[in-house]
């Protein structure tokens, strides 16, 4: 069940819509912004809002990459394989990033934190190798990079979680 | 913040901003787009806006927070008015110093100023650095001057002026034919004219009809549309209500790809802003011209860049192109007409409005009009979103404005046009830039991505890229695009693996010539281009793939080898303690040797030996030069001698 708290909001987006679906991105990236991912269940019930049909609902998720269907990590890292970041040697820290996490390109790491994507161009290649987890972006990317950078994002999981 | 009631209060308003700006004796322009941010930027504008208050100028210093300054690479960058001083790489512990020599003093901080490596020279003005120099930021230039996420800065640097032109004197019809005569094409890849495509929709009969912003961006390579749209929102909210005007439309969406996260956030704002000033909603300015704009975030799908695609996922729908005979312009939106151009078209409205068609003309070439911003990336020297007109030169581009290539190697290609565009060599380096002359070449102009390529960068590889690019993004429902693909695929990855035949090169122009012919929509029908350009203008490279089984850029991993010279050699050990595979053999004193058998191409060897020693070699290919027999001792360097 989605907490009511979001469900009333989820109302709202959508009643200021002109028809429902028009909302439907929009609906489950704030659910997945609560629970990470689109489960069963809150595909049921967001497709209920939508007046939508759960198959239709389905359909927009699996075409959409950024709609994820399993759990994923509590960090999603989106390494960009576009040509910029590709002619600046992307190939060698994607299996870089592999190899430290233990978990191919869409895999999520044992410990739950981090999933591994591969996106199109986001739009910082004149800082290529580029990459965004979460919201924020990295450039200029080193293994060096990469090792701060997670440890970083582990230690802050690891802070949260203490809390 | 007040409504504004009509042109008259607009203008009022803007004055009143300009008058409480007359105290103003500089102000610093500090970047916080997506680049400068991640660098920090916002410590260094708050480190300003401390030291100012510290020493209580607040009334004559202004610091403003604006959108990319185009050299993200330098940042954070700030920008002194009114004499146009830049300081790049700036720390929040330079912050006293340019306070108070720039500032309070009038004197140069000379470490933060730019150095021309060509001459040696710092560069403080910003007609003096080269990579402005030759740009003309007409479209760009406001970023410089406002913060996003105050509109009032936008009106006091004279914004909304033609949409308040347009509400106080001009028909729909006046700014219609005003963007028909400027001959402004569309900045989104198709360069098709944007007003005959407004007066599609005008002229299409129906009670409702949509003006759209395509913020998709889906071009690897190109970033304009996004430092435009986070820096200056208002540019392209005024340009799509003055085409909601000419149309006769008051609906409009903004399409953004959700990973353009500052985008985003300061959409919303500008828009809200806006409204609070009557400038959006019922009866703009007093007027009877209303307008409303919704935004809508894409999900990561490249193809809902394509119009209909777009169209279908503003309606909540799979985002998928829609066959083509019945045209957006009239049945799009929920089957409305619906008006669709990019980010970049519609900032050039405004100014076409505001400073009439004929200045507009006279920028740019016969066929295509005005500037157009340029993502210059790869290896360059300087990278950055460049502003020209149309018709300067791919060399003015490559080697005056970004410097040449980078760590002194040659030039070798430059990539427009995004995935289907083509790679242009050196002996068109004098070509102007503008829609037409980039298609006659083989490439095209597509949003403005120029991605350039060394000699390091192996043109068969590139173009194994593309097409592995293109079939993926392939929606596969043709057979010519689909079927192409894969076989050229396949091909290309036995070139580059050393398996190419020469017959394979005919068969790839064979391809791609029945794909362009039978492909149904323009990605099949582009999607050879890369091949074919690379066929034409580096078959040379090709040719050593298939025929000497070498890869003359050093890139391709199957091909090239690894070679330790005997000569050289020190005996250290150092590549042999550190190759993963343990593919290196020797000892102390023994000259080392590379088992090709085992290596994997790593590069670690060529790496981590000492460049007193520079042993080890990257070999295009072929036979690996006959090794010394094991146990060699290595080359006595008698003292001195050494270099
Ligand atoms: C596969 C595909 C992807 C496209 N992606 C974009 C895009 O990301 N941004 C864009 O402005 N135009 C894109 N276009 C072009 C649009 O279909 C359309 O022509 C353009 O937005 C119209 O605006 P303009 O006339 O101002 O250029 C794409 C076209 C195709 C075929
Ligand atoms: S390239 Fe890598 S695998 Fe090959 S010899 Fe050198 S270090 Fe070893
Ligand atoms: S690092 Fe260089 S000098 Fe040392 S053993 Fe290897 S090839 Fe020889
Ligand atoms: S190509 Fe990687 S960010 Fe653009």
């Amino acid at each position: 069940m989605l907490p009511d708290q979001l469900r009333s909001k989820l109302r709202e987006m959508i009643a200021g819509a002109e028809s429902p679906r028009e909302k439907a991105i929009d609906v489950m990236y704030a659910i997945q912004e609560l629970q990470g991912w689109m489960n069963d269940e809150a595909m049921v019930e967001a497709a209920q809002l939508l007046a939508m049909s759960p198959l239709e609902l389905e359909e927009l998720a699996t075409f959409y990459d950024y709609i994820y269907r399993s759990p994923v990590g509590k960090f999603v890292i989106k390494v960009c394989d576009s040509t910029v970041c590709w002619l600046e040697g992307q190939l060698r820290l994607t299996d870089y990033i592999s190899s430290r996490l233990g978990i191919g390109l869409g895999q999520t790491s044992a410990d739950g934190l981090f999933t591994l994507l591969p996106v199109c161009c986001i739009g910082y290649c004149d800082r290529a190798p580029a990459m965004v987890i979460n919201k924020r972006v990295y450039g200029n990317l080193t293994p060096e990079k990469i090792d701060r950078i997670l440890a970083q994002l582990a230690q802050k999981a690891d802070f949260s979680g203490s809390e | 913040m007040k409504k504004l009631n009509s042109v008259t209060e607009l203008t009022q308003f803007r004055e009143q901003l300009l008058a409480e700006q007359q105290g103003i004796k500089k102000s610093i322009a500090i970047c916080e787009g997506t680049g400068c941010h991640a660098y920090k930027s916002a410590a260094v504008a708050d480190a300003f806006e401390q030291e100012i208050k510290k020493r209580g100028l607040e009334k004559e210093i202004l610091v403003r927070r604006t959108g990319c300054h185009g050299f993200c690479e330098r940042g954070p960058m700030a920008k002194i008015f009114p004499e146009k001083v830049f300081y790049f790489q700036v720390k929040p512990e330079d912050v006293a110093e340019i306070v108070d020599s720039t500032l309070v003093n009038n004197k140069l901080v000379d470490r933060l100023l730019f150095l021309d490596e060509k001459s040696g020279k710092r560069c403080a003005y910003q007609h003096e650095i080269p990579f402005y120099m030759l740009q003309n930021q007409v479209v760009f230039g406001n970023n410089f001057m406002i913060s996003p996420r105050n509109i009032e800065d936008y009106i006091a640097a004279g914004g909304y002026s033609a949409l308040a032109k347009a509400l106080s004197g001009m028909t729909s019809v006046d700014v219609l034919e005003e963007i028909k005569k400027s001959g402004l094409r569309g900045r989104g890849g198709g360069g098709f004219p944007a007003g005959v495509k407004w007066e599609t929709t005008r002229n299409a009969p129906a009670d409702r009809k949509y003006v759209i912003v395509n913020a998709d961006e889906g071009d690897p390579g190109a970033y304009m549309d996004r430092s435009l749209l986070e820096g200056n929102p208002h540019s392209v909210l005024e340009g799509l209500m003055l085409g909601a005007y000419a149309i006769g439309c008051s609906e409009g969406f903004v399409y953004v790809r959700q990973e353009y996260t500052t985008a985003i956030e300061n959409l919303p704002i500008a828009i809200e802003q806006a409204k609070q000033l009557g400038l959006l909603g019922q009866n703009i300015l007093g007027s009877d011209f209303s307008f409303e704009v919704k935004i809508h975030q894409g999900a990561g799908a490249f193809v809902s860049g394509e119009s209909s695609a777009l169209m279908s996922a503003i309606e909540g729908r799979v985002g998928e192109p829609r066959p083509k005979y019945i045209r957006t312009a009239v049945k799009g939106v929920w089957d409305k007409p619906s008006n669709l151009n990019n980010v970049e078209t519609w900032a050039n409205v405004p100014l076409i409005v505001n400073n009439g068609s004929e200045w507009f003309r006279s920028l740019g070439t016969e066929g295509s009009k005005g500037t157009k911003i340029f993502s210059l990336v790869g290896k360059v020297k300087y990278t950055g979103l460049v502003e020209v007109p149309m018709g300067v030169s791919l060399r003015q581009i490559v080697f005056d404005i970004g410097g040449g290539i980078r760590n002194d190697r040659k030039f070798k290609a430059v990539q427009t046009g995004g995935p289907s565009g083509g790679c242009i060599p050196e002996k068109y380096l004098d070509l102007p830039v503008d829609f037409d002359e980039l298609s006659k070449v083989g490439s095209m102009m597509g949003s403005g991505g120029m991605i350039v390529m060394d000699e390091d960068t192996c043109m068969v590889d590139v173009a194994k890229y593309f097409t592995n690019f293109l079939a993926e993004e392939s929606c596969g429902k043709c057979v010519p695009c689909r079927e192409g693909l894969r076989q050229m695929k396949r091909i290309l990855k036995e070139i580059t693996e050393g398996r190419g035949k020469q017959s394979d090169l005919e068969t790839l122009e064979e391809l791609g010539a029945f794909m362009k012919d039978a492909s149904l929509c323009a990605l099949g029908q582009t999607a050879a281009n890369p091949v074919l350009s690379t066929l034409t203008y580096f078959r040379d490279e090709y040719e050593a793939h298939v025929r000497d089984k070498k890869c003359p850029a050093r890139a391709c991993r199957d091909l090239i080898v690894f070679y330790i010279d005997p000569q050289k050699c020190s005996g250290c050990g150092t590549c042999r303690k550190q190759c993963p595979t343990e593919a290196i053999s020797g000892d102390k004193k023994i000259v080392h040797i590379v088992d090709q058998q085992k290596c994997i191409k790593c590069g670690t060897c060529l790496q981590v030996c000492p460049s007193r020693f520079s042993a080890v070699t990257k070999l295009p290919g072929g036979p690996a030069p006959a090794s010394v027999p094991y146990g060699t001792a290595v080359v006595q360097k008698t003292k001195g001698e050494s270099k």
